[in-house]
């Protein structure tokens, strides 16, 4: 018998070795550890061996089982991770292979550069107004100290629709409109975006319609070391950390002193180069501090209060900013142009 | 402005300063230098020369062979072609080795046999702008009128060594419009006193009232006029000194009268006008109002009529001159006049300005007149140029002068406070710096403890309040030594307002979405105005448009959408999806228009593609749809939004939807007409535009979160047959009305139409969820609802059930 037993595992072993599919390792399983199967079998004939050897064989037959069962666990182990390797090589993919575009759009450029300047005020406490396009000739020129026949109108020439009405050619008509609602209660701090009309032939570097970012703060004790300090952190988001800001003596009917405002050129450093036409600064906005008839005018007491005003291009912003070449590539909205600006 | 400096050097010590530096000075000072530049274009080796003997060439019937003396040993052999080449000239010469503008080397050549060594050279060809060129030496050589040595530097003489700095003046500083208003700017930056001239006039003992009375009509109009009369005057061409200046100023020279006019207006800034006495045609000078529809023919040649808007000189009947701007052709000085009768006045700048612009008409003259002149500058002006004509035309200046008028006003008082200034500017300026600013300026002032009163002169208009002496002060302190600080003031909380706040959002909704922001004219066309409609309000029109394209203000974003969509088409891109948020202009019955701020999108082509994935979905109504529906998904606005089909012109007519917000029309969406798309060259196009504001302004619940399921609820799926006419959202409605409040889903998953179901007839299959928020349902409640929805539809629209 115990011979019988010994063969058995011998046979079993080396059939559950060379087998190759899970199907024969199932029916090798119930081949030798059936119910039926010849282990059993085996065992139901006990009755005919000695006490004494009975025990020895039954040790002896589980034994078996029990090899038998561990190589049949061993090797489906392997046949099943050999089965799952096969799966996963014939799974691979080209994992070069362009991924599926996430379909997106993009803003505008101006639009970007609009905003960046937004948050930079909105976090100095700054609003943003926003006001008609069509103006009054009295909002868009009287309360600003041009009065009619002031000879800086001609700075400007504009897109009159009426006598008295015309499209606005700044946003600082919001100056006044803001100022009137407060009854002389300051302060007043807001920035204007949005779009104004000159009567300028399109062409490379004009356009009949463009974007301003007008600011005002008027309250008590501002000073204009206050409006440089406001530039200068702008001039730093907008150009980088390492610009410096130069305030330069100019005119404007609404600002007295009025200043412009260049930054150390961000391509050459200062030293001079094309982009700042060997100058070390390029010219950014013009400002000021806020003339008295202003205040004034809009309700504001000139001896109590003061206040910084100035005025930026988001195009020539986003032109220096970006190189770009061609004030018309904002308006004709090429989508190679547009795509560009998807990362800012 | 163009200042030379070697003029500006006669007023002003500039040495130890580049002109780089002086510039640099300047314009950090307030005044913009816009340009430096030199007036030698890289000229080398061009000396005097005396033309000893000119004959012609014997081979060449324009040329002529000379022999000039360049202060060499020997005279040299050049031939020159100059038709005006002539014995005993002084010239220019370009040596054999001399470099002309535009590196052009001079080298010996030999011209139809003759050798030639350097070449006499005319003006332009040393680099001088020809419409500055004497008419006299227009078409030929340069000839020296005044004595000169042979062999000497000819750029010297020419002023060819001269830098000129173009100051690009802002309208506030016409002081420095003129060489002693910039040598007044120039001291102050450089902190140097300055040296003005000092007119030593020799006047006759014939009275110049015998000759000539001046009336003013209305001295508001002109408040000063004054004739001055030179006798034996000779005309001539001018010294080479008053010609350089002239071109060093861009003013070409005409002969001395005229020419001294012009100097004295850049170097005082006060216009003047020398007529010839002899054909003024009266004693008399009477300034008034032109008459409507009088007429003058002006210096240019041209016929002008003239209005009770404009001011003239007259002769007492006919106007001489149009006050300020431009004398008339009959009483010009010509070449045979000898007597002047010099017109120094200040006219009314308004006047002037409005003459000016009438008429069309700009001169040196009227430019300065209507920035404002130095009222107390108008006799030394006149003086000087009396002094010049006696000195340079030999003329005898009559004793007095036939005036109307004051000759002077008064200095204007303004005061300031030094603590105002360091209030203003944010810096610790000392009374004793403030002193020196004023000092450099040349202002008198009194200072009673720190408040300076300072009597500011006639010259510069432009400050008249206390912030003008601040700017003062400040610029010449140095903007760069103000610090930089940031406010203190109350701090105000920085935000965006609501409406602002979903305006950006929308914006990215769209981005996320696939479109692209394009920013378009506000300015159109009447028919691209029109484009989207058959009865568009009243149009918001320019009064003068510069052309018809960009005359009128739009009503509608989509035209010029559409016209980025072509644009990028005719560029071979052929998937487009922009979008625009932008004002739109409607007549609003009061002063200005009615601005709405609008929403609009187009969209052609591929919407999604991923081509070796076999992936291309073109855009269509649905994908429009879906964006608007996701927009209102953002806004909160889901279920207020509603589609309802409709008919717009430019659209098609089975493609088109009206976008209501709360049952109200708020804009429209669809395909373009097909006629449309052929006529724009567009393919299948989708487009849309609402009225942004009603979005954005729509009142939106605050969010409250509901509940989140806790028990399962069950989904059953139902394919209805109906009319294929018959719309879906009205069986939703149906569907929707009847499954009562366990009904909480309905999905759309299948349309279908074709084999198997009768003709005329669709499937709309339903996946319908049920669910009770109270407890888990029981297969009764489901069944009793949903028999419901079956019955209701089946009642109202004859649906069977698809099997």
């Amino acid at each position: 018998m115990e011979e019988r037993l010994q063969t058995l595992k011998e046979e079993a072993l080396s059939q559950i070795e060379s087998a190759s599919s899970m199907k024969e390792l199932q029916d090798i399983r119930v081949a030798y550890l059936g119910k039926k199967g010849p282990i059993t079998e085996i065992l139901r004939g006990m009755g005919k061996l000695s006490a004494e050897e009975r025990p020895k064989m039954g040790q002896l037959a589980n034994e078996i089982r029990a090899a038998i069962s561990e190589k049949l666990d061993e090797k489906t182990q392997v046949m099943e991770k050999a089965a799952v390797e096969e799966k996963l090589k014939q799974e691979t993919i080209d994992i070069t292979l362009p991924g599926r575009p996430v379909n997106k759009g993009n803003h505008h450029p101006l639009t970007r550069v609009i905003e960046e300047i937004e948050d930079l005020f909105l976090g100095m406490g700054f609003s943003i107004a926003e006001g008609p396009e069509v103006e009054t000739d009295y909002y868009n020129f009287e309360a600003l100290n041009l009065p009619k026949d002031h000879p800086a109108r001609d700075m400007q020439d504009s897109f009159y629709v009426t006598e008295e009405t015309l499209l606005r050619t700044h946003t600082s008509p919001m100056q006044a409109r803001t100022m009137e609602k407060l009854n002389g209660e300051g302060p007043v701090k807001i920035i204007v975006p949005g779009k104004v009309y000159r009567r300028d032939t399109d062409d490379a570097t004009h356009s009949h319609q463009f974007m301003q970012i007008e600011g005002l703060m008027v309250g008590e004790d501002v000073r204009m070391s206050d409006l440089k300090g406001v530039l200068q952190a702008f001039a730093k988001k907008m150009f980088g950390e390492e610009r410096e800001i130069r305030l330069r003596p100019s005119f404007f009917p609404f600002t007295e002193p009025s200043v412009e405002m260049d930054i150390s050129c961000f391509n050459c450093g200062g030293s001079g180069c094309s982009v700042c036409k060997g100058t070390g600064w390029i010219e950014i906005l013009g400002g000021g501090m806020v003339h008295p008839n202003v205040l004034r005018m809009s309700g504001f007491d000139p001896e109590k209060v003061t206040g910084f005003a100035f005025g930026m291009g988001p195009e020539r912003i986003a032109m220096l900013k970006y190189g770009i070449d061609d004030i018309r590539h904002f308006y004709t909205n090429d989508s190679r142009f547009i795509k560009q600006f998807n990362h800012i | 402005m163009l200042v030379s400096l070697n003029w500006l050097s006669q007023y002003v010590d500039i040495e130890g300063y580049s002109a780089d530096e002086l510039a640099e000075l300047i314009t950090k000072g307030g005044i913009e230098v816009e340009t430096v530049e030199s007036l030698n274009k890289g000229i080398k080796g061009v000396v005097i020369g005396h033309v000893l003997e000119c004959a012609s060439h014997p081979d060449a019937d324009k040329l002529s062979v000379c022999k000039v003396d360049i202060g060499e040993e020997e005279p040299v052999q050049i031939i020159c072609g100059a038709p005006n080449v002539a014995k005993d000239q002084y010239v220019a010469v370009a040596k054999v080795g001399a470099v002309l503008p535009g590196n052009f080397k001079i080298k010996k050549a030999k011209l139809r046999g003759e050798p030639s060594h350097g070449m006499i050279c005319s003006l332009q060809e040393l680099g001088v702008e020809s419409k500055l060129v004497q008419k006299e030496y227009a078409e030929g050589i340069f000839v020296f009128s005044d004595e000169v040595t042979p062999g000497e530097d000819a750029l010297e003489y020419l002023n060819l060594n001269d830098t000129i700095l173009e100051l690009g003046l802002t309208p506030n500083r016409a002081d420095a419009m003129n060489m002693i208003g910039v040598a007044y700017e120039v001291g102050a930056v450089l902190n140097r006193p300055i040296s003005l001239p000092s007119p030593e006039l020799v006047r006759s003992e014939e009275s110049a009232e015998n000759h000539v009375s001046v009336r003013i009509e209305d001295e508001e109009d002109a408040p000063y006029y004054g004739a001055t009369i030179i006798k034996d005057v000779t005309v001539q061409p001018s010294p080479q000194w008053l010609v350089n200046r002239l071109v060093s100023a861009g003013i070409r020279p005409i002969n001395n009268v005229v020419d001294i006019t012009n100097f004295v207006l850049l170097e005082y800034g006060q216009p003047l006008h020398a007529f010839d006495y002899d054909r003024f045609g009266s004693k008399e000078v009477m300034i008034r109002r032109a008459k409507q529809e009088e007429k003058i023919v002006t210096l240019d040649d041209t016929e002008r009529t003239l209005s009770s808007d404009h001011l003239v000189i007259t002769n007492g009947h006919t106007p001489v001159a149009v006050a300020g701007v431009m004398g008339g052709a009959d009483s010009e000085v010509q070449g045979d006049t000898t007597t002047v009768l010099l017109e120094a006045a200040y006219f009314n700048s308004k006047l002037v300005r409005k003459s000016s612009k009438d008429l069309g008409l700009r001169s040196d003259s009227s430019s300065r007149f209507e920035k404002g002149i130095d009222r107390n500058r108008v006799v030394p002006a006149s003086e000087r140029a009396a002094q010049l004509i006696q000195d340079l035309a030999g003329g005898t200046v009559l004793r007095g002068v036939a005036e109307q008028g004051a000759r002077h006003v008064e200095a204007k008082d303004v005061s300031v406070e030094v603590a105002r200034i360091n209030q203003v500017l944010g810096t610790e300026i000392s009374e004793s710096e403030v002193a020196a600013i004023f000092d450099r300026l040349q202002f008198s002032y009194k200072n009673f403890g720190g408040t300076f009163t300072v009597q500011v002169p006639p010259r510069r208009p432009d400050i008249t309040i206390t912030e003008d002496l601040i700017e003062e002060v400040g610029r010449l302190y140095g903007y760069d030594n103000v610090p930089a600080t940031l406010p203190i003031t109350e701090s105000t909380p920085g935000q965006l307002t609501d409406y602002q706040v979903k305006r950006r959002r929308v914006r990215r909704m769209l981005e996320g979405a696939g479109l692209y922001q394009a920013v378009t004219y506000s300015l159109t066309s009447p028919a691209k105005r029109v484009f989207f409609s058959d009865e568009s309000p009243e149009a918001i029109r320019l009064a003068m448009p510069m052309s018809e394209e960009r005359s009128e203000l739009r009503t509608s974003l989509l035209p010029h959408l559409l016209e980025a969509a072509q644009y990028n088409i005719n560029r071979q891109l052929e998937n487009i999806a922009l979008y625009e948020t932008a004002s739109v202009f409607l007549p609003s019955g009061s002063e200005l228009p009615k601005e709405e701020e609008h929403l609009a999108g187009v969209m052609t082509g591929l919407w999604q593609e991923h081509p070796w994935q076999k992936e291309k979905k073109p855009a269509d109504f649905f994908v429009m749809k879906g964006v608007v529906e996701e927009l209102a998904v953002d806004l909160g606005l889901q279920d207020r939004l509603s589609f309802v089909r409709a008919q717009e012109p430019k659209l098609h007519p089975g493609r088109t939807a009206a976008v209501h917000l709360d049952g109200e029309a708020i804009g429209y969406l669809g395909q373009l007409h097909p006629e449309v798309e052929k006529e724009l060259d567009l393919k299948e196009t989708f487009v849309f535009e609402v009225n942004l504001e009603k979005m954005l302004t729509a009142n939106v619940e605050h969010l409250k979160y509901a509940k989140l399921p806790r028990f399962p609820s069950v989904t059953r799926d139902v394919a209805l047959v109906v009319d294929e006419m018959l719309e879906a959202s009205e069986v939703k409605n149906v569907i929707q009305g009847a499954g009562g409040s366990k009904l909480v889903d309905i999905n759309l998953f299948d349309v279908y139409q074709g084999e198997h179901l009768e003709e005329g007839k669709k499937s709309l299959a339903f996946s319908l969820r049920y669910y009770n928020p109270e407890q888990t349902l029981t297969e009764e409640e489901v069944k009793s609802a949903h028999d419901r929805v079956l019955q209701a539809v089946e009642e109202q629209f004859g649906a069977a059930l698809r099997s």
